[in-house]
């Protein structure tokens, strides 16, 4: 699976110029590789499916320090037909890891709701693991505007 | 100077050392703001003077993640301040051993009118006076108590708690009282003076700019109804005079001291320019 | 009086038995990423909630492991099934060691 860092959106462009996203990096953002091999570590060798599992996020961010996003997965949540976990990743945060919920069969639906931070225009990853083992995918790229205006 | 990359359509972008207002623009939404099922107003007709028809609120003018976290009182982290707030109006401070709630009581009654009528003439100060200089007074007169310096966590919870009682009220500021109309007149010509680096004044983005965009800001009308707002970008509380201030730094101007006369003046126009938008504290902004 | 960190749950006050319900959380933190520095340069130390569950009758229904990605004030919204009346316990765990709680009872006819 290969993953192209995205052309930063015009509109994200001046980013530089002005102090406005509060997650001001101290170190390098992190790479691409690393969060494949996030992916690799969670998937564990199995083959990453697409489907059943929906990422959830706003096609542009009005502020990246807050920005909603909804896993769910298709699954009834009981029997062998489980969803026990989902791994949100940011590709280009400082640190790809942003969260990680686990569900049980008492969570009724493999559905959750948060908020996170993200840096600038990047893709968000979301895996699925299932109690069988099988990983699913879904990714979205957020844009992330850069206002006008920091006071 | 900045050097900035353009957004596409750069011929379009009128650049001034780093702010950019493109005359692209957009409507501001056509949908109901709804808190908790109880509808605000968020257009209404201008007062006579004013330069606009129709008075905007800023939630119009912001996307749609940011107007549906407003509207669920819940999802509305400024809710935390506001029950911050209610804890403060309970609890005994100062010599006198008094809390607000030991004079005002209960704050959905007493204060029911206040955030939709502040500042009002103060004619001990002779000056107008907002909810925070209110508390302020109190604290020093009644409580016995040290004033709150400004932006002090405690200020913008209890501010916000008092303005939350008069949630969905149409702003509505007495000009008669006492010189209430020198001040307004005051607050008019600071909102129309270009001030700064930028040679900006608060009608270039609000009045003249209203509906264009700096760099991503869908800029408003600039109106107060909603303050103090919990921004999505401080993750926090914002109060009016902090508000106030960055605006005039963004200007590279010097800027006025919270509470000065300068501020004082300016927020008695601008809430009147705001006339008739029901108080929507706190209000969610990006 | 303290401005400790302030949890808020919603959950309702009452279901049928096996439904699915929806919880929304939120408590005030500040999240601080540890990736921000401060005025003369110094690294701000990180200090997040880093650990967010949820138990019904003493039994896991949901969590979440944070990272300095997550939002200041986090907030989560997720579902449990009800087979029966009884507590929902919410736990969240701060960098620092702190651990807050809340808890919401839940009528089940």
């Amino acid at each position: 699976m290969m993953m192209t860092r995205r052309r930063v959106l015009a509109l994200a462009a001046g980013a530089a110029a002005l102090p406005v996203l509060q997650l001001l990096p101290t170190s390098a953002f992190a790479s691409v590789e690393e969060t494949q091999k996030m992916i690799d570590d969670f998937a564990g060798g199995q083959e990453l499916q697409s489907g059943k599992l929906t990422l959830t996020a706003p096609e542009i961010a009005e502020n990246g320090n807050t920005v909603p996003i909804t896993v769910e997965v298709e699954s009834a949540m009981e029997g062998d037909d489980l969803v026990q976990s989902v791994m949100i990743l940011a590709e280009d945060n400082p640190r790809p890891e942003v969260a990680t919920f686990n569900f049980t069969a008492m969570s009724g639906t493999a559905a959750a709701t948060t908020r996170m931070r993200l840096a600038k225009t990047q893709n968000v990853v979301a895996l699925a693991k299932m109690a069988d083992g099988t990983v699913y995918m879904d990714k979205k790229e957020v844009k992330v505007t850069i206002g006008g205006c920091g006071g | 100077m900045e050097k900035l990359a353009l957004a596409a359509g750069t011929a379009l972008c009128l650049a001034i050392t780093g702010f950019v207002i493109v005359t692209a623009s957009a409507d501001p939404v056509d949908d109901t703001l709804e808190i908790d099922g109880a509808e605000m107003i968020t257009r209404a007709p201008a007062p006579e003077g004013h330069p606009f028809d129709e008075v905007l609120s800023g939630w119009l003018f912001r996307e749609a993640e940011t107007r549906a976290t407003q509207e669920d009182s819940f999802e509305n982290p400024g809710m935390l301040a506001v029950e911050r707030g209610a804890e403060i109006w309970e609890t005994v401070e100062g010599t006198a051993g008094q809390s607000c709630a030991s004079c005002h009581e209960d704050a959905s009654v007493t204060m029911a009118d206040v955030g939709s009528t502040y500042p009002k003439w103060d004619a001990d100060s002779g000056k107008p006076i907002n909810v925070e200089g209110q508390i302020n007074k109190c604290r020093v007169e009644n409580m016995g108590a040290e004033p709150y310096a400004f932006d002090a966590e405690p200020q913008l919870s209890l501010t916000a708690f008092i303005k939350h009682q008069s949630l969905g009220k149409p702003v509505a500021i007495d000009l008669s009282e006492g010189e209430m109309q020198e001040w307004w007149e005051k607050g008019k010509e600071f909102y129309y003076t270009r001030t700064g680096q930028l040679d900006f004044s608060c009608s270039s983005c609000h009045e003249a700019s209203m509906g264009k965009y700096i760099r991503a800001d869908h800029l408003s009308q600039g109106q107060v109804n909603g303050f103090p707002t919990y921004r999505f970008n401080t993750g926090g509380m914002v109060s009016l005079h902090n508000r106030f201030r960055g605006c005039i730094r963004d200007t590279r101007a010097e800027m006025p001291a919270a509470f000065s006369d300068e501020l004082m003046a300016l927020e008695t126009y601008v809430t009147w320019r705001g006339t008739g938008l029901s108080v929507e504290t706190p209000a969610v902004r990006q | 009086m303290s401005n400790a960190p302030r949890p808020r749950v919603k959950v309702p006050k009452t279901a049928s038995a096996g439904e699915v319900i929806a919880i929304k959380t939120l408590i005030s933190h500040e999240m601080e990423s540890g990736q921000r520095k401060d005025k003369d340069g110094n690294v701000i130390p990180r200090k997040i909630i880093n650990k967010f569950s949820c138990a019904f009758n003493d039994q896991e229904v949901f969590s979440c492991d944070l990272d300095p990605a997550i939002s200041a004030n986090p907030y989560f919204e997720f579902n449990a099934k009800v087979p029966e009346s009884g507590t929902f316990k919410f736990t969240w765990v701060d960098d620092d060691g702190s651990v807050y709680e809340d808890e919401q009872k839940i009528e089940v006819s």
